[in-house]
């Protein structure tokens, strides 16, 4: 299935441009503040911005393309662009057939989100996104698991009753109940999930992996991968 | 666009909302229109062609050219499009590097094929991963109308072997004792013959090529169901815009736009009929003839 | 695990019986085969539903479309031109969209509540989009057909003194139906294969009970190929149609029965539906 969804070209190098060979950002482009097209259609978010700034230091020229969710992966193995940094978490599942970069966000929670602090978030109609890990909790813990295709329709389902909670990253859904004026509030516990989000790549692309895992490292290092945390998602998050 | 939507946090009523819908991605929303007409005025004429070949196969004396013909027409009949849109753009996508490869690296000695990765040589890539964006859009527009041709083709060719066989056998017969050879009487008699017979059928065509638009999505073009659904979903203030979900108007508004390409559609297609249907030997062309009288 | 074992969990999976989790490992064939086609059944379930009511609509309209009152006639073309004018995808985004905004609680009407949630579900939102589409393509064949019944059918009844309801129901309507049959037979093939688009209509799916795209694409999501569980969902498709061809050409050689076998409609593949 081939969703290659184009956006605008972005060239993070000037020097050297014509030489290098471009890397190819695949994004979703659904999920702030992870990843969005801003409204002067451009990807925007943390991923860009942290994309930028890794292929900046790695001396690569980046390219943005946003694809659907579900397709993600074949169009990675497919060779429609290079690296999937679309806050993927780090799963076996996944691992055992693209690699990832060390995480560049710690392993965060999941949370439920609900109309109502009661909400039955074990046994009740659980909302979440197809294909996410999420899903697969929600499935194997007897939740009533209901999917949609895009985050935001999982949002908009318990808005409108169709789902009793939903279930996403805790990072996605804070700034929504931050700012839905006390409508929505959080529900049963946190989750564990996952080994934090990496960048995706493919199994034998080992020089570009180790490129990118430089740059985490560095920006780990020298505390500015935590500054960017921190201006996305506020300072009530984990950091390194 | 205007310098009055600078600071969109306070603007209000109107001009918040003139403000909102000129935002660069209502832009980009306003040119996929654009791309679906493209799509359109590009697949008609490619689908027309295959279909012409589909029903010159089917017609033909040599049995196999017949059995592909044929099988080709009857190819749609048993496979949902969706179905067919799903698997075949990444299957063209993959043989179309296949083929690159095979013919710029002979050399590589690596497997294409490892596990499920499908890895050609970087000078196989169609474009070049280091090609302007533009080229990956246009590449990825071109794979849809090759799929889309493909499809509506086969329609097409079933449309137009229909019309073939209801040319008057007279017709080709008195071309024949005129002395025509094969390819005249085909060239001259049957096919100038055979479009008044074709057009109710090529019409409904059109008209399921227009209602099959929204499936671009599916083959990875933004397209205006994709943009509808990017714009309409509920926007946080992580946007510059926020609004809570507009899908239902954003399908309105596409379902509108459908209604009047069909009525338009409607209103050409029937003059189109009324002036093919002149001189004529069929039941509308002896009307005509009458009221001219 | 044998595929005897495979399909005794997972061939009802779609509708809610056997095993509750979906297969996590392997993905073999026979898994693939058993849970796309136990999805198969909801394709079906639309289908069937979807056309039987559609078939009962379309006489109603296609009649209110022949009429001589503008009242009966006027909606009765809107109805057709709004539903055959615009693609079916972008009907079920809107149907799913209003369904949705219905209230919770149920609607009062003259003091009873009607429970109305149900309705945004895909058994019954989706299968109320599929049949008001395919009531509108149907009453446009069924309308067609009628204005074409020879002049002299009617003209024979006329002279035979049957009038009103029974010519109605002895002449008018066994001839349309049968001069419509064909182009009917493929309405149906296309309504069928329409019902993969629910997958995409954004009805969700609920405990991961689907219809034959949504466990092809489930498997397609774990096994990261689509070149097998899609050419299978295009199989299963094949044979449906074939089984349409041959249950409709059974009815077709019944609806023709009286005529001479030289001036029987046959059955002929004409693309004019499709959504």
């Amino acid at each position: 299935m081939k969703k290659l969804i184009l956006t605008t070209a972005l060239l993070a190098l000037t020097a050297g441009a014509s030489l290098a060979q471009t890397v190819r950002m695949g994004t979703e482009g659904a999920y702030p503040p992870y990843n969005f097209i801003n409204d002067a259609g451009e990807v925007d978010g943390f991923e860009r911005e942290l994309g930028d700034k890794l292929c900046e230091m790695a001396q690569l020229t980046c390219e943005w393309v946003t694809t659907d969710w579900d397709g993600i992966i074949p169009n990675l193995q497919s060779g429609n662009y290079d690296t999937i940094i679309a806050g993927m978490s780090i799963t076996d599942e996944r691992d055992k057939v693209i690699d990832f970069t060390q995480n560049y966000i710690p392993p965060a929670s999941s949370a439920y989100m609900a109309l109502d602090a009661g909400a039955d978030v074990k046994g009740g109609v659980i909302a979440a996104q197809t294909g996410t890990i999420q899903a697969g909790y929600v499935a194997e813990n007897g939740a009533t698991l209901v999917e949609f295709a895009t985050p935001d329709e999982t949002v908009a389902a318990v808005r409108n009753g169709e789902a009793d909670a939903v279930f996403a990253d805790k990072d996605y859904l804070a700034p929504i109940l931050a700012e839905s004026g006390g409508q929505f509030v959080w529900a049963g516990e946190e989750v564990q999930l996952g080994g934090g989000v990496g960048m995706g790549l493919r199994e034998s692309d080992t020089e570009l992996k180790a490129k990118f895992d430089a740059g985490i490292t560095a920006m780990k290092a020298d505390g500015s991968l935590n500054a960017l945390i921190k201006k996305w998602f506020g300072d009530a998050v984990a950091l390194f | 666009m205007f310098s009055s939507c600078a600071a969109p946090d306070t603007l209000q009523g109107l001009s918040w909302l003139l403000c909102y819908l000129t935002t660069g991605k209502h832009i980009d929303f306003y040119w996929s229109f654009l791309t679906v007409l493209t799509l359109l005025a590009v697949t008609a004429p490619t689908a027309l062609a295959f279909g012409f070949g589909g029903a010159m196969m089917a017609r033909s004396q040599y049995l196999a050219l017949r059995i592909i013909g044929k099988g080709y027409t009857a190819m749609v009949r048993g496979i949902p499009d969706i179905v067919f849109f799903l698997f075949f753009v990444i299957a063209l996508d993959q043989g179309i590097e296949w083929f690159m490869h095979q013919v710029r690296c002979p050399d590589w000695t690596d497997p294409i094929r490892n596990g499920l990765e499908f890895r050609v040589c970087p000078e196989a890539k169609v474009p070049n991963n280091s090609a302007a964006q533009l080229w990956h859009s246009v590449y990825g527009f071109v794979l849809a109308v090759i799929t889309f041709a493909l499809v509506f083709g086969a329609f097409a060719a079933n449309v137009l072997y229909g019309a073939m066989q209801a040319v008057p056998r007279e017709q080709l017969e008195t071309a024949e004792a005129y002395g025509m050879s094969h390819g005249q009487v085909f060239r001259r008699v049957l096919v100038p013959q055979m479009w008044v017979f074709a057009l109710p059928g090529l019409s409904n065509l059109w008209m399921i090529l227009i209602k099959a638009t929204p499936l671009l999505f599916l083959l990875g073009v933004q397209d205006i169901v994709y943009w509808a659904r990017e714009l309409g979903g509920s926007k946080t203030s992580a946007y510059a815009y926020p609004h809570p979900d507009w899908r239902l108007y954003y399908f309105l508004f596409l379902m509108v736009f459908y209604l009047a390409m069909t009525k338009v559609s409607e209103v050409v297609l029937a003059r189109v009929q009324n002036r093919l249907s002149l001189g004529q030997a069929t039941a509308a062309g002896e009307a005509q003839r009458r009221a001219a009288v | 695990m044998s595929c005897l074992q495979t399909v005794a969990d997972y061939g009802l999976r779609s509708m809610g019986y056997g095993e509750r989790l979906l297969p996590k490992t392997d993905f073999t064939l026979c898994q693939q085969f058993t849970l796309i086609g136990s999805g198969m059944l909801w394709n079906i379930y639309f289908g069937v539903l979807a056309l039987m009511f559609g078939f009962l609509l379309a006489n109603v309209i296609a009649l209110a479309k022949a009429s001589r009152f503008a009242l009966a006639r006027k909606p009765a073309e809107w109805f057709i031109f709004i539903f055959r004018g615009s693609p079916l995808f972008i009907q079920f985004f809107l149907a799913y969209e209003a369904l949705v905004l219905l209230p919770r609680n149920g609607i009062e009407i003259f003091g009873m509540t009607a429970e109305v949630s149900w309705l945004s579900r895909a058994w019954a939102g989706a299968l109320l989009v599929l049949f008001l589409n395919t009531a509108a393509y149907t009453a446009e064949i069924f309308y067609g057909a009628l204005r074409s019944i020879p002049k002299g059918d009617l003209e024979a009844a006329d002279a035979y003194g049957i009038s009103g309801w029974s010519k109605f129901a002895r002449v008018q309507w066994p001839t349309m139906l049968r001069l419509a049959w064909p182009a009917y037979t493929n309405e149906a093939i296309f309504l069928f294969h329409a019902t993969t688009l629910v997958f995409f209509s954004g009805f969700p799916a609920f405990r991961q009970e689907g219809d034959a795209l949504y466990y092809a694409s489930y498997f397609v999501d774990k096994t990261f190929n689509p070149f097998v569980p899609y050419p299978i969902v295009a199989f299963y498709f094949i044979l449906l149609t074939l089984a349409l061809i041959g249950i409709f050409g059974i009815v077709n050689r019944r609806l023709n029965r009286h005529l001479p076998s030289n001036s029987r409609s046959k059955l002929k593949f004409r693309p004019q539906i499709i959504r």
